[in-house]
């Protein structure tokens, strides 16, 4: 089975949501939350990629690709939530200006 | 054909909206609302593209999980978002300039590359006919990529035992239940025999 849309498409659309995702994290820059968003849709942009090539190529190893893309993606956003948890906790503030407790 | 295009081009743009509502949006919660809906969509995306289990793996793992746990934390945390929205455009401009850079090479690539020949009769994996996507999947997964597939599940463990780590807290005053201890209480250390003069008290 040959897609009837062009692989074009599904490389344009990604490329708008890496961007849209990328500018998220320049426009946020304070929130954290949002930038964990902004890495999920990046996340989202890629996968789009691997699934319009495997399409366009006929080559299930990209849906696998994928697969995995996903289970990191969600690992990431577990620990990263943790992580973001604790530090609240501990600074009552999300404010990525706030991490500084690490400097020398 | 016609139908297919139309509803590629529904789900695209409703995708993209909502991406930009994400990172333009005042309430947190919203933004993760809006983000539900562009990973709907990108599902739709990836139904057009054959690639069903995938898709429906999106809507159950990212929008049943992943976003819920978003929400809950936005939800739990108490936190001053207007107060984090200050200097919401100084960065703007810049992040304008890498992004539109970023999007004219990325479109530019996407509109120009070409697949070899050679590379495009040559899937490592190829598609079998009469077989659905599902199968087809399971069957690589299983057998060829196997050690990928537990590889994904000791992320997955490390992940969950990272979270839990992270988030635990034993609080110093609460009571809890020292089973140890309890099993290897003697009988000295309870009760005790007192002969009681008639007259005084202990």
């Amino acid at each position: 089975m040959i897609p009837v849309i062009p692989l074009g498409h599904f490389l344009t659309v990604a490329a708008i949501l890496f961007t849209i995702g990328v500018f998220g994290i320049f426009l946020n820059r304070k929130n954290v939350i949002i930038i964990l968003m902004s890495v999920e849709l990046i996340l989202l942009a890629v996968n789009i990629n691997f699934v319009a090539f495997s399409a366009h190529l006929q080559d299930l190893a990209g849906q696998v690709f994928a697969l995995m893309i996903l289970t990191v993606a969600a690992a990431e956003a577990a620990i990263g939530l943790a992580i973001l948890v604790v530090f609240f906790r501990n600074k009552g503030s999300i404010a990525v200006d706030d991490v500084n407790m690490m400097k020398g | 054909m016609t139908l297919e295009i139309a509803f590629f081009y529904l789900f695209a743009a409703t995708a993209i909206l909502s991406a930009v509502m994400v990172i333009s949006s005042r309430n947190p919660v919203h933004s993760v609302m809006f983000l539900i809906l562009a990973f709907v969509n990108g599902a739709g995306i990836f139904m057009l593209a054959g690639a069903e289990f995938l898709a429906l793996l999106l809507i159950v793992v990212y929008v049943g999980a992943v976003m819920v746990l978003f929400l809950f934390v936005v939800m739990m945390l108490d936190v001053d978002f207007a107060q984090l929205r200050q200097g919401f455009l100084q960065y703007a401009p810049l992040g304008a300039m890498v992004g539109g850079i970023l999007l004219i090479e990325l479109i530019m690539v996407a509109g120009s590359f070409l697949v070899a020949p050679e590379v495009a009769g040559s899937s490592v994996v190829p598609f079998v006919e009469g077989m659905s996507n599902t199968e087809a999947l399971g069957n690589v997964l299983y057998t060829r990529y196997v050690y990928l597939f537990e590889a994904a599940g000791l992320i997955l463990l490390v992940a969950m035992i990272g979270a839990i780590v992270l988030t635990l807290r034993h609080k110093p005053h609460a009571k809890r239940q020292d089973i140890a201890a309890q099993v290897g209480r003697k009988r000295e250390d309870a009760v005790e025999v007192v002969s009681v003069e008639s007259g005084k008290g202990i």
